[in-house]
C-alpha cells in the first residue's frame, strides 16, 4: 500500500516536472474602464474579447487562455498599478486594451520595458507612434490624428469653407483640431475650446449661431457628445448648419440621442456595416450574444485577441520566442473586422478611413452607415519619427 | 457683439441659474437646518432624471413622467434619510462626508445595474423640442424657456412656503437655532425628514428637467454638484434667498464668461493670447468669484441668522 502511494506520488511529480509545456496557459492582462460612466466602453471591449475567445474555441494558438481584466477608472496611476500587478503577480504574456491616451502613456512603457507585449486596442497617442515607438508595442486601432485627418480631407474635398471648430480644452482636443487642419486648408473661422466634461453648450451654441459659419467640426467624446448633439438640435441648428464630427456619435451614444444625431457625419476606420466575412460574423454574433450593436472599441479589442492568436500560432505555442511573434504580428495575418490591413514601421495600422452618416432604417433603428472611402491605406503622420526599422 | 446676442446669453445664464437654484435650495436647507453635509444630493438629481425618463417611456408622456418622478424622488429621499442619514446628525462633518460619498457610489452602481452604464434616451415632446424667436431672427429653444418658467414658478412657491406658512416658519427657525426649536416642542425629527424629502424632490425636478438636454448616465449628479456647492457658499449656507442670488450670480457669471470673456480679452491683449487665456479664465471664473466672496464676506452674501 505504502509503496503504491509512493509510486503514485513519484509519478505525479514526474508528470509535473516533465511536461510543463503541456499545461502552459497563455495569460493576457486586459486593462479597460469598467466603472463609472465610461464603463459602458469597457463593457463593450470585455464582451468583444470574450466573443473572440468563443470564436477561437477558448484557445489561443492551441494554448489554454486566461484573461485577467483590470479597471483603470480612467486614471493613469491606476492603469500603471494594474500593469505592474499583471506583470509581477500574474506573470502575463500580453497586456492589452487601454482606452485613454494618458493611461496608455503610463501603461505601455511599463509593459514593454518589462519585455512583455503591449497590444493596444484603442488609444493611439502620437508619442507612441513617433519617438517612443517600441518593437513590443502593437495596436489594432489607429493613431489619434488619423480620424480627424480623414474628416479634414473630406471637408476639403467638398470645398467647404468658414468652418467653426469646437473641442474640449485638453490634449486630445487640441490634437484633434491639429489633425483636422493638417488636411483642411480652407478657412477656419473660429476654434473654440470648452471645459472638459462640460454639460451645457447653450452659451457656445448662441455664439456659434451669431458667427454664422458654413459648417461645424466638433470632437466631443462620451457624454459631452450626447449633450452637445441634443442642444444643437434643440437650438434649431440641425438642418441649418451642417455638423461634422469625430468620436462624437457611435453605437454607444446613438441609442441615447437618436433623432438628434440624424444626418450626422463622422469618419472612422470601421463600421458595423463594413462588408467582409469576419466583420459580419463579429457583428451578428455580438448582437446575438449581447443584444446590442457593437462599437469600434469592441471591434478593435476583438481584433487584438485575433492578432495575439496569430502570433502564438506562428511560433507554435512557444511563448519564449518573442522575435518570432513580433515577425508574425508585423504581417497582420488574421481575419480583421476591418478587412485586410498592414503595419507601418511603428506598428500602427495602415488602413482605410470611411465617411459615415447617422441614418434611420425603415424599421426605426438608428445606425451609422458607410457613405464612401475617404482614405485608402492611410499612414499616420508620425511614423518617420520612429527609429524602428524592419 | 450685438444686443440680441447679449440678451440671448443673459437668458442662457438665467436658465442655468434657475437649474442650479433647484439643486441649491435643497442642499442649503439640509446643510443649514440639519447641519448635514450631503454629497449625495447629486445622486438624487440623477435618480430624478432616470425616474422621469422611465416614467415618460412607460406613460408615453414627458409631462406625466416629470410629474411622477417628483413624488418618487421625494420618497427615495425620505427612505435615504430614514435608513442612512438619521444616525449621522450627531456625528462630525467628516463622518457625514464619508457616509454620503458612500451613498454616491451606491446610487451610481444601482443605476448601472438597473439601466446599464451607457447613457439612456430621453425625448422631449415635439412642441417643446423646437425653438421660437425671442427677437426677430433670434430663435431660442422652447424647452429652455420652459425651464426658466418652471424654475421661477417653483422659486415663488418655495418663497411662499418658507415665508408664509407654519412649516416655513419652523424651517427658518430651525436654520437659526435648532436647539431652541426642539425645546419649544417642535418634532425636529419629522421636520428633518420633511426638509430632506423636499430637497430631494427639488433635486429630482432639476434632474428630470435636465434629462432632455444632458446625458442621462451614472455619475451625472457629480458633474453639477460642485457648482451647486459654489452657489451655496456664495449665497450663504442655510439661506434660501442666498441660494437664489448665488445661483443667478453663478449662472450668469459662468455663461457670460464663456461667451464674452474671449472677445473682451482680445480687445485688451493680442488675439492669440486671448484664445489661450479666455477659455482658461472662463472655467475659473465662478471659483474666483467664490474666493472673492469668501474673502470679503466669509459667511456668504446672505448668511442665515447666526446660530449660537
Amino acid at each position: 500500500m505504502r509503496t503504491k502511494t509512493r509510486a503514485a506520488l513519484v509519478g505525479l511529480l514526474a508528470a509535473l516536472v516533465a511536461f510543463p509545456a503541456a499545461a502552459e496557459t497563455v495569460k493576457i492582462g486586459f486593462i479597460t474602464t469598467l466603472s463609472g460612466p465610461q464603463g459602458a466602453i469597457g463593457e463593450h471591449m470585455k464582451n468583444s474579447v470574450e466573443l473572440a475567445l468563443d470564436h477561437l474555441g477558448r484557445k489561443l494558438g492551441g494554448l489554454d487562455v486566461e484573461v485577467i481584466y483590470g479597471d483603470d477608472q480612467v486614471k493613469p496611476d491606476v492603469g500603471k498599478q494594474l500593469a505592474d500587478e499583471m506583470l509581477k503577480k500574474h506573470k502575463v504574456h500580453f497586456v492589452s486594451g487601454v482606452i485613454w491616451s494618458n493611461v496608455m502613456l503610463a501603461v505601455a512603457p511599463t509593459v514593454t520595458g518589462a519585455g512583455t507585449f503591449m497590444i493596444g486596442t484603442n488609444a493611439g497617442p502620437h508619442e507612441l507612434a513617433g519617438k517612443m515607438c517600441h518593437e513590443m508595442f502593437f495596436t489594432t486601432s489607429w493613431q489619434n490624428d488619423q480620424t480627424p485627418e480623414a474628416m479634414g480631407k473630406y471637408m476639403q474635398d467638398q470645398n467647404l469653407t468658414d468652418v467653426y471648430a469646437m473641442a474640449p480644452n485638453y490634449a486630445a482636443g487640441k490634437d484633434m483640431i491639429a489633425g483636422f487642419k493638417r488636411y483642411f486648408k480652407n478657412k477656419v473661422v473660429a476654434e473654440v475650446y470648452t471645459q472638459l466634461g462640460q454639460q451645457d453648450y447653450q452659451a457656445e451654441i448662441s455664439q456659434l449661431r451669431a458667427a454664422n459659419p458654413k459648417a461645424v467640426f466638433v470632437f466631443y467624446p462620451g457624454g459631452m457628445g450626447i449633450q452637445f448633439l441634443k442642444q444643437y438640435a434643440q437650438a434649431g441648428l440641425r438642418g441649418q448648419i451642417p455638423l461634422y464630427s469625430v468620436y462624437t456619435v457611435d453605437e454607444i451614444s446613438l441609442p441615447a440621442v437618436k433623432e438628434a444625431a440624424l444626418g450626422q457625419f463622422e469618419t472612422r476606420y470601421w463600421s458595423p456595416d463594413l462588408k467582409n466575412d469576419a466583420n459580419q460574423k463579429y457583428v451578428a454574433d455580438f448582437r446575438k450574444k449581447y443584444g446590442k450593436m457593437p462599437v469600434f472599441y469592441g471591434a478593435q479589442s476583438y481584433d487584438g485577441i485575433l492578432l495575439i492568436d496569430s502570433a502564438i500560432r506562428a511560433v507554435k505555442g512557444d511563448l519564449t520566442n518573442k522575435k518570432g511573434m513580433i515577425a508574425a504580428m508585423r504581417r497582420a495575418d488574421y481575419k480583421s473586422t476591418r478587412g485586410p490591413y498592414s503595419y507601418n514601421t511603428n506598428h500602427f495600422p495602415i488602413e482605410n478611413f470611411y465617411l459615415l452618416k447617422a441614418v434611420q432604417s425603415p424599421d426605426g433603428d438608428f445606425a451609422m452607415q458607410i457613405q464612401r472611402t475617404v482614405f485608402e491605406s492611410h499612414k499616420d503622420a508620425y511614423a518617420a519619427e520612429c527609429p524602428m526599422k524592419w | 457683439m450685438s444686443w440680441a446676442l447679449v440678451l440671448e446669453q443673459t437668458l442662457n445664464g438665467l436658465q442655468y441659474g434657475v437649474m442650479l437654484f433647484l439643486m441649491a435650495a435643497g442642499l442649503t436647507l439640509v446643510f443649514g437646518i440639519m447641519n448635514l453635509v450631503n454629497l449625495a444630493h447629486g445622486s438624487l438629481y440623477m435618480v430624478g432624471a432616470y425616474l422621469a425618463a422611465a416614467f415618460a417611456q412607460w406613460s408615453g408622456s414627458f409631462v406625466l413622467g416629470v410629474a411622477l418622478a417628483l413624488p418618487a424622488t421625494l420618497l427615495v429621499g425620505i427612505a435615504v434619510e430614514v435608513t442612512a442619514l438619521r444616525t449621522l446628525y450627531e456625528r462630525d462633518h467628516l463622518d457625514q462626508v464619508l457616509a454620503t460619498f458612500g451613498l454616491i457610489l451606491f446610487f451610481n452602481e444601482l443605476i448601472a445595474i438597473v439601466w446599464g452604464r451607457a447613457a439612456i434616451y430621453t425625448s422631449v415632446p415635439p412642441i417643446l423640442g423646437g425653438h421660437f424667436p425671442i427677437l426677430p431672427g433670434v430663435p431660442y429653444p422652447t424647452y429652455r424657456a420652459g425651464i426658466i418658467l418652471v424654475g421661477v414658478a417653483v422659486s415663488v412657491l418655495l418663497w411662499c412656503l418658507v415665508t408664509r406658512t407654519r412649516l416655513g416658519m419652523r424651517i427658518r427657525a430651525g436654520a437659526s437655532n435648532r436647539t431652541m426649536v426642539s425645546a419649544l416642542g417642535v418634532n425636529v425629527r419629522l421636520l428633518y425628514t420633511l426638509v430632506f424629502g423636499l430637497g430631494a424632490a427639488l433635486a429630482g425636478l432639476a434632474g428630470a428637467m435636465a434629462g432632455p438636454i444632458y446625458a442621462v448616465q451614472p455619475g451625472m449628479g457629480e458633474a453639477i454638484l460642485i457648482q451647486v456647492f459654489v452657489v451655496i457658499v456664495i449665497g450663504g449656507i442655510g439661506s434660501i434667498r442666498g441660494a437664489m442670488v448665488g445661483a443667478i450670480v453663478v449662472g450668469m457669471a459662468d455663461t457670460l464668461g464663456r461667451a464674452f470673456l474671449k472677445p473682451m480679452l482680445a480687445t485688451v491683449i493680442s488675439p492669440p493670447a486671448a484664445d489661450k487665456a479666455g477659455p482658461a479664465l472662463a472655467s475659473m471664473l465662478i471659483y474666483l468669484l467664490m474666493a472673492a466672496v469668501l474673502f470679503f464676506r466669509p459667511e456668504g452674501l446672505f448668511p442665515a441668522r447666526s446660530r449660537s
